[in-house]
């Protein structure tokens, strides 16, 4: 093959990979695609474990790999549907049912409401009870069970009851208990939430189970601050008979020492109606009080 | 005896390991270990439990595609490219021949499974930087890989023994899918009736049960393996290469080599 002939060769080749790479581009936007990510292929997790050939450990990894991709990205794009996310995770589990890391996470993926989440209580607690079953020595698990029971549907007595099964697991931390007799006295109240959030985040070797425990303690905070807040402002309305303008007149006023912040360190925002919101909820997702109208 | 046989298994071993599509193997699972940790990185949770199913699997799976593949190729070529013949009109039978392949290869195995699980052990420490005991309860589960090795190895040899590389290497492959079902195949004869449930349990004692020479999956979540097992593990697979290697023996001894 002669020199000019070989350099024909290379450019050819050259061009015509560039301008297959810019056709595909240019067919993908002309005519895209249905989106993939929440097609399972194979939906039956007992044929999946059958034709793992054995190898179904390495299996549930990559398809736990795949749940936390998923969730990672509907989570991203504030996604109110999770369509595979519930068989996802069964298939997970059901390929590797010590992978205890899967239901722990795996349900409150499930549990959160949307768009933090998949806003599923019942499919949360199907796939913890499955851990439990699976795992009866994991205490974890209880405790991810009555969190759910407690938070998620309100079922003081479902949760003070998990709790209790769950103090009584070898390794089982005392706080468990605590937490048994609170859902059956103190549920309601933000402080029973601020204490089961505080172990989690004391318990939580895993950095991003820790920052989440942090910023639902942020949250709550917000929550215990509002009321009170908003009590000052309600102080200063009867005396002045009008809402105040800004914090520095209820510091002057000597109802407050200093301007008030959110855990951001944010000031907190007066309303022209007198109530009080934060500055960027969007920090603070978990706040049930101090949003924005 | 014992001689001849080492000296055929010594030969193999050294033809084997010169191979270059063997290095390539092993570089390729050692290359998958080494991802392991960048692949716990796009999960959570996972990166210990990760690293030893990707590390094991990629030992298995490698382990086995050599197994097949030398395996068969074990006679074959020694007919193929006629250096059998030399080898046969010295003072050595066919027995001795096939064992002296079989035990050439289980070593070169032996050594690529070493290899492998040094570089799975080193990618261990980088990730945790220290051993625990339940890291030594890896080596069970390495074990376990090799005796399925060894199972795969006497069953290429038996098949390579009566027929052709390609249709060896189906039948053998063909053998590990089953053994992986074996106790599938057991629990479907207690379900059947008449000659069906004898045919299923008959096949289920056939293909080798492979099932439980992988533990993988137990292991990463540092669940002991019971010393009972092993011992079972360990009589079966010898069981099993006999049945085979015996049975290759008888065939390749009546064979016409002319």
């Amino acid at each position: 093959m002669s020199r000019s002939s070989t350099t024909l060769a290379v450019v050819v080749l050259i061009v015509s990979m560039a301008s297959c790479f810019f056709l595909v581009g240019r067919i993908a936007r002309a005519y895209p695609s249905s989106p993939m990510e929440d097609v399972l292929f194979i939906s039956s997790p007992e044929f999946v474990k059958r034709a793992s050939l054995g190898y179904s450990g390495l299996l549930a990894d990559i398809y736990w790999m795949r749940v936390v991709q998923y969730f990672g990205r509907k989570h991203q794009r504030d996604s109110t549907e999770y369509k595979a996310l519930a068989p996802l995770l069964d298939i997970t589990t059901t390929l590797d049912p010590n992978l205890v890391v899967a239901y722990e996470w795996g349900s409150t993926f499930l549990d959160q409401p949307p768009p933090s989440g998949a806003g599923d209580d019942d499919a949360a607690v199907a796939l913890i009870r499955k851990g439990i079953r699976n795992n009866p020595d994991e205490w974890h698990l209880y405790f991810t069970l009555g969190f759910i029971q407690y938070l998620g549907q309100h079922d003081y007595l479902g949760a003070a009851k998990t709790f209790e099964e769950g103090s009584k697991v070898p390794g089982a931390r005392p706080w468990m208990k605590m937490m048994a007799a609170k859902m059956l006295t103190d549920a309601g109240k933000l402080e029973t939430a601020q204490y089961m959030w505080q172990n989690i985040y004391n318990e939580s070797t895993d950095k991003s189970l820790k920052k989440n425990a942090e910023l639902h303690l942020a949250c709550l905070a917000v929550d215990q601050d509002i009321p009170i807040l908003e009590s000052i402002v309600a102080t200063f309305r009867e005396a002045r008979e009008r809402n105040p303008l800004s914090w520095n007149e209820l510091v002057s006023s000597g109802l407050l020492r200093s301007v008030p912040r959110d855990p951001t360190g944010a000031p907190y925002v007066i309303a022209s109606d007198g109530h009080i919101v934060v500055a960027d909820w969007k920090k603070l997702p978990f706040i049930t009080k101090g949003k924005p109208e | 005896m014992t001689s001849r046989i080492r000296a055929i298994a010594f030969n193999t071993f050294r033809e084997a390991v010169r191979d270059r599509v063997l290095y390539n193997l092993v570089f390729f699972a050692l290359l998958l270990v080494a991802c392991a940790p960048l692949l716990g990185e796009i999960s959570i949770g996972v990166q210990r439990v990760l690293l030893i199913n990707l590390s094991l699997s990629a030992i298995s799976i490698f382990g086995i595609v050599i197994s097949i593949f030398v395996g068969i190729s074990l006679v074959s070529k020694e007919i193929e490219r006629r250096t059998l013949y030399p080898v046969m009109s010295r003072p050595v039978g066919r027995g001795e021949f096939i064992l002296g392949k079989y035990f050439g290869l289980a070593g070169t195995l032996l050594f690529n499974t070493g290899a492998m699980a040094g570089g799975f052990y080193i990618a261990l420490l980088l990730m945790t930087r220290s051993f625990t005991q339940a890291d030594a309860n890896i080596l069970i589960a390495i074990y376990f890989l090799f005796l399925q090795f060894v199972v795969v190895i006497g069953l290429a040899l038996l098949f390579s023994s009566f027929s052709s590389p390609l249709l060896s290497a189906l039948f053998a492959f063909s053998m590990f899918v089953a053994g992986t079902f074996a106790s599938d195949l057991r629990a479907f004869a207690a379900m059947g009736q008449g000659p069906e449930r004898w045919l299923a349990r008959a096949a289920s004692f056939v293909v080798p049960n492979l099932a439980s020479l992988n533990v993988i999956t137990r292991v990463s979540h540092d669940q002991l393996i019971p010393f009972g097992l092993v011992a079972y593990n360990t009589l079966y697979t010898g069981l099993y290469a006999a049945v085979t290697i015996s049975g290759a023996v008888l065939i390749f001894s009546r064979r016409d080599l002319k």
